[in-house]
């Protein structure tokens, strides 16, 4: 299979498409996992803030029902596979965007998919927060939304960096699928270079410049995790 | 001026409803610094946080200079806690803030202007001694230096009443001593009355006018510290007054019975008392424990003499005799 991985016409190919596609793709790849990310973040924020400020003894309960009907929509989201969540939101997307297909389209199913991974993980940051630290905004005077906006998110503000970097790094993943719904991007130059044209020099290309993206995001959001952090200047 | 009506909280926990304050009453005046001391489960956080209502009472009443704090609503209730402010054992500063950011927290949440709040966070920086500081964050600040952020946080909103929970239980004994002298010093200088929770006999020694013993949910004792110090009536206040009580576990109690004198004033330690036994009645007292102790500005003392049991009536005769005297047969059951 991999016989004429290095043979001069394999290469040559390769030459050309990091000459012509491949820079257009790393540009599709990180537009797309970018913007998926925040518009996830709009979603998926405000969300984590209700989990864990709608809780019973939270600073804004919420009814018991509508709290658990936020669960279970975010656990339902959670289970379905994204390569089929892709095919799920066809309709969404064509009332969205108005096609369900092209690098545009392919982040309304990366949208869906990552608020409530999003949520979730803003929930764990949120829970951090030294519930003495909130009970000191109380005794304060604070309003529910001034320990909201105030407190909870600026003191777990290093915790959701950091989050938020899984989750970019997870959408940038899920992105790469997204080549098989007509999505452009690293992923579909994988997928049609290797696995439809069996051009594996160029797939692996594609790979390992995923790698570095991935790795660029990671090592970017850890430093500004570490440096927004004022706990750890001591 | 703080009044705290039968005041009683029960929470419901998985084993069924713990009762954590009984009918307490107690009332504060204004300019006080009011201690409420008790070992940990006795009920004082939850009294404390009932005072600013962090924790609605079960039943009773919290008025704080006229005001029902149990029928305000949830506004009114935020604009009167900008007058009970709060400091706190673990400091809780907002962490991710340095602390000029933190001491104008409050005023924000006022909507006080930044450049106003500023230059108030900044005089109120001066005023706990630390000027140099408005840059740094609090991970950056010892303990006692957090606690001076915190108070300098809770004086941003000109309070009438300062809450401190446990406020030196996580400070070194200088540490505890240096923010003491600071709070008795705000409370001289701006006449705020400050209620204090403390498990540190110490803290209410030192600066304290007035004190509650809280035990079990319920006010054993209270008034003015000298008074309940000096005759403690309750077991909980002899428990802190005479801690341990090991003294009274010392000598033959077959052949002496036990007596506690609590010496109210000073002068009285003219008298030579175990002299005057011995030589004037024959008495052979047998001196087991006796100390001296300075509660706020005051000097007490207390001895426990062991007296042959034969001898009892005549030395019970002659010691009551005092005014300033306090006389108790202990039994071995104390």
């Amino acid at each position: 299979m991999y016989k004429n991985i290095f043979s001069p016409e394999s290469i040559a190919e390769a030459v050309e498409a990091l000459q012509t596609g491949i820079p257009f793709a790393i540009w599709e790849t990180f537009y797309v996992t970018v913007v998926a990310t925040l518009l996830a973040l709009v979603l998926g924020l405000p969300l984590g803030v209700l989990l864990v400020a709608g809780e019973k003894n939270g600073v804004l309960p919420l009814p018991a029902w509508l709290l658990s009907v936020l669960n279970t929509v975010i656990n339902l989201l959670r289970s379905i596979p994204f390569l089929i969540l892709m095919i799920m939101v066809f309709p969404l997307s064509r009332l969205l965007i108005g096609t369900t297909v092209g690098t545009t389209a392919t982040i309304v199913p990366l949208v869906v998919a990552a608020f409530p991974f999003i949520a979730r993980l803003v929930e764990g940051s949120l829970r951090e927060v030294d519930p003495n630290i909130i009970e000191a905004a109380q005794s304060m005077g604070a309003t529910p939304l001034q320990i909201i906006c105030k407190v909870m998110i600026p003191e777990s503000v290093p915790g959701l960096i950091s989050n938020v970097t899984i989750a970019l790094t997870t959408i940038l993943g899920y992105s790469a699928m997204s080549g098989i719904i007509g999505g452009g991007g690293l992923g579909k130059i994988a997928i049609d270079y290797g696995y439809y044209r069996y051009k594996y020099l160029v797939m692996y290309i594609a790979v390992i410049l995923l790698i570095i993206l991935v790795q660029v995001f990671q090592s970017v959001g850890t430093k500004l995790s570490v440096k927004s952090d004022k706990r750890l200047k001591g | 001026m703080i009044e705290i009506k039968h005041l009683s909280k029960t929470f419901d926990t998985a084993a069924g409803q713990v009762a954590a304050l009984q009918d307490v009453s107690l009332s504060i005046n204004d300019g006080d610094i009011y201690g409420i001391i008790g070992m940990s489960g006795a009920g004082k956080s939850t009294l404390v946080r009932c005072i600013n209502m962090l924790e609605r009472p079960t039943e009773g009443q919290v008025i704080v200079n006229g005001q029902n704090l149990g029928t305000l609503t949830p506004a009114q209730l935020r604009a009167a806690r900008r007058d009970i402010t709060m400091i706190f054992q673990q400091f809780n500063l907002l962490m991710q803030r340095n602390c000029l950011q933190n001491v104008c927290f409050p005023m924000e949440l006022a909507g006080v202007k930044k450049a106003e709040a500023q230059k108030r966070a900044i005089e109120l920086l001066e005023l706990v001694g630390l000027p140099d500081k408005a840059k740094a964050y609090p991970a950056q600040l010892s303990g006692g230096q957090q606690q001076r952020v915190a108070i300098a946080r809770a004086l941003a909103t000109d309070p009438k009443v300062l809450l401190c929970d446990e406020a030196t239980s996580a400070l070194d004994p200088t540490t505890t001593h240096q923010i003491l002298s600071l709070i008795k010093e705000i409370n001289k200088k701006l006449g705020i009355t400050v209620v204090i929770i403390t498990h540190q006999m110490s803290v209410v020694k030192e600066i304290c006018s007035h004190v509650a013993i809280l035990d079990g949910g319920v006010v054993a004792e209270s008034g003015l510290v000298s008074t309940v110090f000096s005759a403690p009536k309750s077991a909980a206040a002899r428990r802190l007054v005479f801690p341990g009580a090991v003294d009274e576990k010392i000598s033959d109690p077959l052949q002496e019975q036990r007596v506690r004198l609590v010496f109210r004033d000073s002068k009285i330690t003219g008298v030579p008392l175990v002299a005057r036994l011995a030589s004037e009645h024959g008495i052979m007292a047998n001196v087991i424990s006796a100390s001296t102790q300075a509660i706020s500005e005051e000097v007490y003392g207390s001895m426990l003499l062991g007296i042959p049991k034969g001898q009892l009536t005549e030395a019970r005769e002659f010691l009551s005799a005092f005014p300033n005297i306090q006389y108790e047969e202990v039994g071995e059951h104390v």
